[in-house]
């Protein structure tokens, strides 16, 4: 292995502060003492975080964003693991199409499914409400779900299976008891992945949520519109607290590596 | 079996394929209809067909200018992300595995925080009493603040930010493929390392640099939320604008009639581009 000169060193020091500069920001902001935006902050002090508990539109709204999340994620994991199955396994007509159109809510520029959505419920009457909200989110994060638990399945090795059914066993017993196994960190993998997505989308959610199913997202984007305070400082440093603490339990499941790039950890 | 395997593959797919179905197509299609229908400010929308929002986006020199900038912010940092992302790929790919895990987190890991929270510490930096210009100023290099704040310039420097990971990993994709032996014979005859780079790394690092390149500008083109922070109320991008239309002013079919120009313009210039790609690395390979 070659290493890497001086100035590619340079060069990724750079880089990596200018990644972080932004998230160190946020987090230095939010432990100011002071009433007003300071960095690097005067003092330390937890003042802001006290003061989220005393705001229960926050409040209100991260519950919304962690039950939203856990419904879409978990609905997504149910549609898209047979489907992922079906595709990653078998060879028929029509394979690509389909993985195509599962994957194309990636493809369209959120603005549009956004509207798309918000046209749609508000035709059948659905608008603004939390399940009408969950199936949007569905849609947005089964990709991300269809391609960890299709990297899972494509790796299987069919012996197994060949064996198990040889052996007699019914497709239900070699599915629970040979295929399931191998592909849950796929599946657990995905759903983390899925959740952070739900947990963060702004673009699409802006569009269909009413008052009462505004999420954090969303109240961070109108609060910031009006004012930046340390306040929403101290709620994004509470979310980037929380997205870490599932890196990390996606990286001990899965491999955050493997995640983020397709390798790594296997 | 019983089944057919066509049949069973389907009869698995069948959860999604009908939420998708119902839930996505059946969605786009009435927004594309919705941007034909009429719109009164006292009656709302109307059930009539026709062209005229597509006649109104097009005669108006307002949106011209609108879709003129988003296109502009999207192609710069489309730029600036190659120009980052393939040294990063690049230096990324002969790290240690151990410093290598350390880097991807720091350069992949914001892709899991919420764009809302990082375009919230860029709107800290950049303002006019923001940590840059205050440093600045501390420091004696300036006077007056530089105005960074609700400027293109502002929202391009955000959006690499949210962007860069994604081209990275394209460009990473597409060096773990190249042939490291390639490197080591044009070291062994001498080559330096900025030849070697531009000349062996670089046209295997193409591909990955023309498909990440498809992925940051179609982004870029339809980002929302990082425009509308750090652009305010003047600096206006299409996606700001259709969500302005939806929101504010109600005029939906107007608004679906936006989206629907951006939608068709973004995949008419991926098609090209991925036209060009193709004819270039065909060129290449013959």
């Amino acid at each position: 292995m070659r290493h890497n000169g001086i100035f590619a060193k340079v060069f990724m020091g750079l880089f990596a502060l200018f990644m972080l500069a932004p998230i160190i920001v946020v987090i230095g902001v939010s432990l100011t003492p002071e009433g007003f935006l300071e960095f690097p902050p005067s003092g330390l002090s937890l003042r802001w975080f006290r003061a989220i508990w005393d705001n229960p539109d926050f409040i209100a709204a991260a519950w919304i964003s962690l039950k939203l999340g856990f419904w879409a994620a978990t609905v997504a994991t149910v549609v898209a693991v047979p489907a992922a199955l079906a595709i990653g396994r078998q060879k028929f007509k029509g394979r690509e199409a389909l993985l195509a159109f599962f994957m194309s809510p990636l493809m369209v520029p959120t603005v549009i499914l956004g509207i798309a959505f918000l046209r749609f419920m508000s035709m059948i009457g659905i608008s603004g409400t939390f399940f009408g909200l969950t199936l949007c989110h569905v849609i947005v994060i089964t990709p991300y779900i269809l391609r960890l638990v299709l990297a899972s399945v494509t790796g299987l090795d069919g012996d197994a299976e060949k064996a198990a059914a040889a052996l007699g066993a019914s497709d239900w017993t070699i599915f629970r008891r040979i295929i399931l196994p191998s592909i849950v960190p796929g599946i657990v993998g995905g759903w983390v992945l899925a959740f952070i997505t739900s947990f963060d989308e702004l673009t699409v959610t802006i569009f269909i949520v009413n008052p009462s199913t505004t999420t954090l997202p969303v109240r961070l984007f109108s609060y910031i519109a009006q004012t930046t305070d340390p306040l929403v400082a101290s709620v994004s440093t509470v979310t980037i607290i929380f997205t870490v603490v599932l890196m990390i339990i996606v990286d001990r499941i899965y491999g955050l590596d493997r995640l983020l790039i397709g390798e790594g950890k296997k | 079996m019983s089944h057919s395997p066509t049949r069973r593959a389907w009869a698995l797919s069948a959860p999604a394929l009908l939420l998708f179905g119902t839930m996505l197509l059946v969605p786009l299609i009435m927004t594309f209809t919705l941007s034909l229908h009429s719109f009164d400010f006292y009656k709302g929308i109307g059930s009539d067909y026709s062209l005229h929002n597509y006649v109104a986006v097009f005669g108006d020199s307002y949106y011209w200018e609108i879709f003129g900038r988003t296109f502009a912010i999207a192609l710069v940092t489309t730029l600036i992300c190659a120009v980052i992302g393939v040294p990063m790929a690049y230096f990324m790919s002969r790290m240690g595995s151990r410093m290598r895990s350390v880097m991807i987190l720091v350069v992949l890991g914001p892709l899991l925080i919420s764009v809302v929270v990082r375009t919230l510490g860029w709107a800290i930096l950049l303002g006019n009493r923001g940590v840059i210009n205050t440093a600045l100023k501390d420091w004696g290099l300036i006077d007056m603040p530089i105005k960074m704040m609700y400027t293109s310039g502002g929202i391009v420097l955000a959006l690499v930010h949210v962007m860069v990971p994604f081209m990275i990993l394209a460009v990473w994709a597409a060096l773990q493929r190249r042939d490291p032996s390639t490197e080591a014979a044009a070291e062994s005859l001498g080559a330096s390392a900025w030849t070697t780079f531009r000349r062996v790394v670089l046209p295997q690092a193409m591909p990955g640099v023309l498909s990440g390149s498809l992925i940051v500008f179609s982004l870029s083109a339809s980002s929302f939320a990082t425009p509308a922070i750090l652009g305010g109320r003047r600096m206006k991008v299409v996606a700001t604008v259709v969500y302005d239309e939806f929101m504010n002013t109600l005029n939906w079919p107007l608004g679906a009639a936006i989206a629907i120009v951006l939608l068709v313009s973004v995949l008419v210039i991926m098609v090209s581009w991925n036209r060009l790609i193709e004819a270039r690395l065909g060129k290449a390979h013959a």
